[in-house]
């Protein structure tokens, strides 16, 4: 167990250097000038030089990259070029508010979508069945800048219910994580269907019914706990999503997260804060991918870790 | 006719081919009907755009901004006073364009790199695999917004950049499948026979992993629509005034106050688009693969 924790740290730490590697080379061998596009087509050639000084794109490439290796290696991205702060601090302020939604539309995602599955899958080729199955269609091709929009128009100009921007108080919450967790829902749901599904059809979940074990309960304390595992992915990667930045989310409305940062930055031509962003994505997403695997072993106990 | 015993054989195997069987099957699932229907309708609209409105998609007319659906404009006007239906017919093109050519680069790309990783195994498998993780630390938008932050705009670029964020996919899945097939006894007597790899793989290997890539492929409509449409959103896709579904959506944002209708019906668009293809992908599964009909 140790061993295979070990491993996997390992793993973890090799992705993310040639995640921030790739970047690095990306970003610096792209057609044009980085230090002219940072600064702008107006800015005097002046500027621009100070810019590229500042920002240390004077100097040979591999000299830069040994640079760049060591400053992350003790945990610093860079300077952003916009605002001068160290980028660790920018994502570091904009962190707790995308952590607060994730958190929170995941939530709701598993409390809608594991029990909506389940129902699915007992009442499976039935009414309930295809109620839910359209119900996952539409989660999983809804556009969720459109969905945010509507959600707006009608709960913030059209019933004045809640706020339509911003992250002040405990009802700006709700709309951006209701828009969140629909995809997600949808997601768990169509899986946990599937998974429990499968279950449904075993052996011992017949021994239970015939001994008499009731309806609910061999739904929910005999076959759930196995048809787990797949769900307990699909609910890591999609919270490992969310903490990546629910980009469109956040833009519709202007939630100040990571996602927000991310296109604020594209826009403003910050690559060091685009950067840093994709490193510790990449970072994030893989801590919660190793999450989840040491979450198998804890839910079932036969799983074994080599 | 070797060929037809080979493809029975193989659909035992892995359970999905494209057969004559296919169509009729996929025409009696009352959704990948609906699927289908909205896949043609949404060709129609493409093809038939010039025909099926007298507007301009992209003519402005400040005298009839921000109208109300109306006998003139069914859909109403947008901000710069131009016929919502018109771009939205216009820009049915625009989406299936950017979605028909990213999924290419994504199969052009991806197939070929599932063949070589499942059917040479080895150190190149390894590689191509490693690389493919990487891809995969990301999810398809952010990957897709990355490159376009870093490629620039346009729509060349939103091709190339959510097309190469579908690649993963598809080499994952032809790998998969290339190495269930490898070990088939008709590829064994094959290899026994001396025939070349190269024939091999184009005669026997890849015909019969085509199946789930065509599922793949119809689903990656969809998907690419979406973040297509998503950059669109943000302002990093196609540039105005090209009447694209995202980016009409984008622009028509800051007017959900005073004409909600601006917004409403380009996310309509986009969300029945993307419900056909994923009907239609889901239809087509169902059909190749008899063993998963009526469970997912």
């Amino acid at each position: 167990m140790t061993s295979y924790i070990i491993q996997r740290v390992i793993g973890v730490v090799v992705t993310v250097f040639f995640v921030a590697l790739t970047v690095f080379l990306l970003v610096r061998l792209l057609p044009g000038d980085p230090a002219r596009v940072i600064a702008g087509v107006l800015a005097s050639q002046q500027e621009v030089d100070r810019l590229r000084t500042r920002l240390g794109l004077d100097q040979p490439i591999l000299k830069q990259g040994v640079i760049f290796v060591s400053d992350l290696v003790q945990g610093d991205l860079g300077v952003s070029a916009r605002t001068s702060n160290a980028v660790t601090l920018e994502i570091g302020v904009r962190f707790p508010a995308t952590l607060k939604l994730a958190l929170v539309s995941t939530a709701l995602a598993v409390l809608i979508g594991i029990p909506l599955g389940a129902f699915a899958a007992v009442r499976a080729g039935r009414l309930p069945d295809l109620l839910v199955s359209t119900v996952v269609l539409f989660g999983i091709s809804m556009p969720v800048y459109w969905l945010g929009l509507m959600l707006i128009i009608l709960f913030s100009i059209r019933l004045r219910w809640l706020p339509a921007a911003g992250a002040d108080g405990v009802l700006a919450v709700i709309l951006p994580a209701v828009t969140l967790a629909f995809f997600s829902m949808a997601f768990v749901a169509r899986i946990t269907r599937s998974s429990m599904l499968e279950v449904l059809h075993q052996d011992y979940v017949r021994t239970a019914r015939s001994k008499g074990v009731s309806p609910p309960a061999v739904v929910w304390r005999h076959a759930m706990r196995n048809a787990l595992a797949p769900v307990i992915t699909v609910i890591g990667l999609q919270f490992g999503e969310l903490l990546g930045g629910a980009i469109l989310t956040e833009t519709v409305f202007a939630w100040p997260g990571l996602g927000r940062l991310l296109v604020d930055s594209i826009f403003a031509r910050d690559y060091p804060v685009v950067q840093g962003l994709v490193i510790v994505f990449a970072l994030l997403f893989a801590l919660v991918n190793l999450g989840i695997d040491l979450m198998y072993g804890v839910i079932d106990p036969r799983v074994k870790y080599g | 006719m070797a060929r037809a015993s080979v493809t029975r054989f193989d659909e035992v195997r892995a359970g999905v081919t494209v057969g004559a069987g296919t169509f009729k099957r996929l025409l009696r699932s009352p959704s990948a009907l609906v699927g289908l229907v909205i896949v043609v309708l949404l060709l129609a609209a493409a093809l038939l755009a010039p025909v099926l409105t007298d507007y301009d998609p992209v003519k402005q007319n400040l005298r009839e901004v921000l109208k109300a659906p109306s006998a003139a404009h069914p859909l109403g006007t947008d901000q710069l006073g131009r016929d919502i239906l018109a771009r939205l017919l216009f820009g049915a093109r625009l989406t299936l364009f950017i979605g028909a050519f990213a999924v290419s680069v994504g199969l052009a790309v991806g197939v070929p790199l599932g063949v070589i990783s499942g059917y040479y195994r080895g150190t190149l498998d390894f590689v191509i695999q490693r690389v493919m993780d990487l891809m995969l630390s990301f999810t398809t938008f952010l990957l897709a917004l990355t490159l376009v932050a870093l490629l620039g705009v346009g729509l060349t670029n939103v091709i190339v950049a959510v097309g190469i964020s579908t690649i993963p996919r598809f080499a994952r899945l032809v790998r998969s499948s290339v190495l269930s097939i490898r070990e088939v006894t008709y590829i064994e007597a094959s290899m026994a026979l001396g025939v070349p790899h190269r024939r091999v793989l184009w005669r026997h290997v890849l015909p019969n992993a085509l199946a789930p890539v065509i599922v793949q492929a119809t689903l990656s409509m969809g998907a690419t629509i979406l973040t297509a449409a998503g950059l669109g959103f943000l302002g990093l896709g196609v540039q105005p005034p090209t009447p694209e579904w995202g980016a009409m959506l984008g622009e028509g944002r800051n007017y959900i106050f005073s004409q909600p209708s601006v917004t409403t019906f380009p996310g309509l668009a986009i969300f029945l688009a993307v419900v056909g293809f994923n009907l239609l992908g889901d239809g087509l599964r169902d059909a190749l693969d008899p063993q998963l009909r009526g469970r997912r």
